[in-house]
């Protein structure tokens, strides 16, 4: 994997957030003091005049963008995914997703690998807190192509959508030819005896377990489900149908987000013996975020060993 | 307009909200009945609207801050002409469009939705900056409670007002001095008001919120103010109008049965032949 180029979908964030501001003259971008971090700063620099900044005051940002909507403005709000999901969970839910303002959210700093600064901003519960609120669109996209890509989509979409980054750098999986729809998955693999399905920076992992896992004979199909709402159902049962067994595999918590949402779809309409990679119920900690992913099973050789347990058992 | 007019007007709004809560057996008739006035002044007199053309772009925008106290908004609204008064009672019945707080999914002519304390002004100064980001000269009004002022979301708000130089809004304390579980000095005292939106670089002007003569006076003032926005507050009697109402925190989200419907009806009445 040494030769593959690795970007952080933050990265993507910022940069796509410039680049798109001349063809939407009605994007605006908010942050609360995080740009350096968030890479809203790339918007900054290119579009001063179109950034504001609400400073360390995430509840108000929400609020503030859902006025900024009804004005025919189109606000990107950005801070890291604690704060947004959680901090200022009410403000989502009652200034945006009630009124059904077309609000985006770009949220970063997603999952474990966060990395040093520990459990405190290691948001590992935001796709479930986000996936609840009715009408909000919930995407988590794996790599740099896809982040561009589903950041467009967003800006056509009208109605509010949060979007989940990452800080660390992750390969890139997509190239340009790769068809980005908001709630449509893909196959990225095809595969006839388990189904992973992935998002984020749990794709690559998919994508290399896949590999060990054709080692030991094991075909797996591999789906990306960037949109985990509204989620692709029909994929997912096909692929079901097809294998037999599915995992998800993901970087939050096992319960209410990719897994908790392929789990509801599957136990409604195609009854499946399922397991949920992910982070099984705790808290994250500190470490250099190779290391979580690895303590945590989320990286390909983790994701690897627990679908050989799930098949072989 | 004239303040016999708008006294018209305010009393048919203090009507409209015993009707309505009297109707819906819930609701908040205390502080409806505080701003009655103020919503009046807003809807009849100082802003930039029409109720034939509710989402006009270029129109002033309303927040109901205090998002419990919309059957004193509807009042105003249906006053004013953008619904029927006989959709009054219908307040908090399933499948109205006058839900217990306001939501502008249901009901045409409501800017934001609101009802959740604090959000509100927050999303008023959005509007205010999108008018100044998009160089357009609608203002922005919003209604607080005294009690919301509790709420730490209205001073991030306000810091943020102060700081963006947000002159086209105009944030209104209804300040009745009650809150639902009793007097707002002694549940965790917001006071001084004034002082605090000052601090946050307000120009702050003190008033009698149910005479239009002040309210007229301070809205002026408001639009002369330049770099900076208007804290305006108004000192208010809560349940005002309502002889069994004036003053009494137990009336903050309590409905008027049907033999105190007839009293309150009554005394509104009688106001109303007063004025002439």
């Amino acid at each position: 994997m040494a030769d593959v180029k690795k970007i952080a979908t933050r990265q993507s964030y910022g940069e796509s957030l410039r680049d798109l501001a001349e063809q939407y003259p009605n994007l605006v971008v908010l942050d609360a003091d995080l740009s350096n971090a968030t890479k809203t700063g790339t918007f900054k620099k290119a579009y001063p005049d179109r950034f504001i900044n609400c400073g360390i005051a995430e509840a108000n940002m929400m609020s503030i963008a859902a006025g900024l909507s009804t004005t025919g403005l189109i606000p990107f709000a950005s801070t890291f995914a604690m704060f947004a999901s959680g901090r200022a969970y009410e403000q989502v839910r009652n200034s945006i997703g009630y009124p059904h303002l077309n609000v985006k959210i770009g949220a970063t700093h997603a999952g474990i690998s966060v990395g040093e600064d520990g459990a405190s901003h290691q948001c590992l519960e935001d796709l479930a807190l986000m996936r609840m609120i009715p009408g909000m669109v919930v995407m988590c996209p794996a790599d740099d192509t896809e982040a561009r890509m589903a950041i467009k989509a967003a800006l056509d979409y009208v109605g509010p959508v949060y979007i989940r980054f990452g800080r660390a750098a992750v390969p890139v999986v997509f190239d340009e030819n790769y068809k980005f729809e908001i709630g449509k998955g893909a196959i990225l693999r095809e595969g006839t005896d388990v189904t992973i399905v992935a998002n984020g920076l749990c794709v690559a992992s998919a994508l290399e377990a896949a590999d060990k896992l054709a080692a030991d004979g094991i075909s797996a199909e591999v789906i990306n489900i960037c949109t985990i709402k509204p989620l692709d159902d029909d994929l997912i049962v096909a692929s079901a149908k097809k294998t037999g067994k599915v995992v998800t595999a993901e970087e939050h918590s096992i319960i209410g987000g990719l897994g908790g949402a392929v789990a509801e779809c599957l136990a409604e309409k195609c009854p499946t013996p399922m397991y949920r990679i992910g982070v099984r119920d705790r808290f994250g900690e500190s470490g250099p975020a190779a290391e979580l992913l690895h303590k945590y099973m989320l990286d390909g050789e983790g994701v690897y060993r627990q679908v050989k347990e799930f098949v072989t058992k | 307009m004239n303040n016999k007019e708008l006294m018209k007007h305010a009393n048919e709004v203090r009507k409209m909200i015993i009707i309505g809560t009297h109707s819906a057996k819930a609701g908040h008739p205390g502080g409806s009945l505080s701003a009655a006035d103020i919503f009046t002044f807003l809807y009849f007199e100082e802003m930039n609207i029409d109720p034939q053309d509710p989402a006009n772009p270029d129109r002033d925008r309303f927040v109901l801050s205090k998002g419990h106290t919309a059957p004193g908004l509807y009042g105003a609204m249906a006053e004013r002409g953008y619904f029927s008064k006989d959709e009054i009672p219908t307040l908090r019945h399933t499948g109205a469009r006058l839900q217990g707080h306001p939501s502008m999914q249901y009901l045409p002519g409501i800017d934001m939705s609101s009802g959740s304390l604090g959000q509100g002004i927050s999303a008023a100064c959005g509007m205010a900056l999108g008018a100044k980001l998009q160089n357009k000269d609608f203002r922005v009004y919003t209604l607080l409670g005294d009690g919301e002022l509790e709420e730490g979301q209205v001073w991030e708000a306000a810091m943020f007002a102060g700081a963006k130089k947000l002159d086209n809004l105009v944030v209104i304390v209804d300040n009745n001095n009650l809150q639902i579980d009793g007097p707002i000095s002694e549940v965790n005292n917001p006071y001084p008001i004034d002082k605090k939106f000052e601090a946050f670089n307000f120009h702050v002007i003190n008033i009698n919120g149910n005479d239009f003569d002040e309210i007229r006076a301070a809205m002026k003032e408001a639009r002369a103010t330049k770099g900076m926005p208007t804290c305006i507050v108004a000192k208010t009697l809560k349940g005002k109008g309502v002889s069994f109402m004036e003053n009494q925190v137990a009336w903050h989200g309590v409905a008027p049965n049907d033999e105190q419907f007839e009293i309150a009806m009554k005394d509104l009445e009688r106001i109303g032949e007063e004025i002439g």
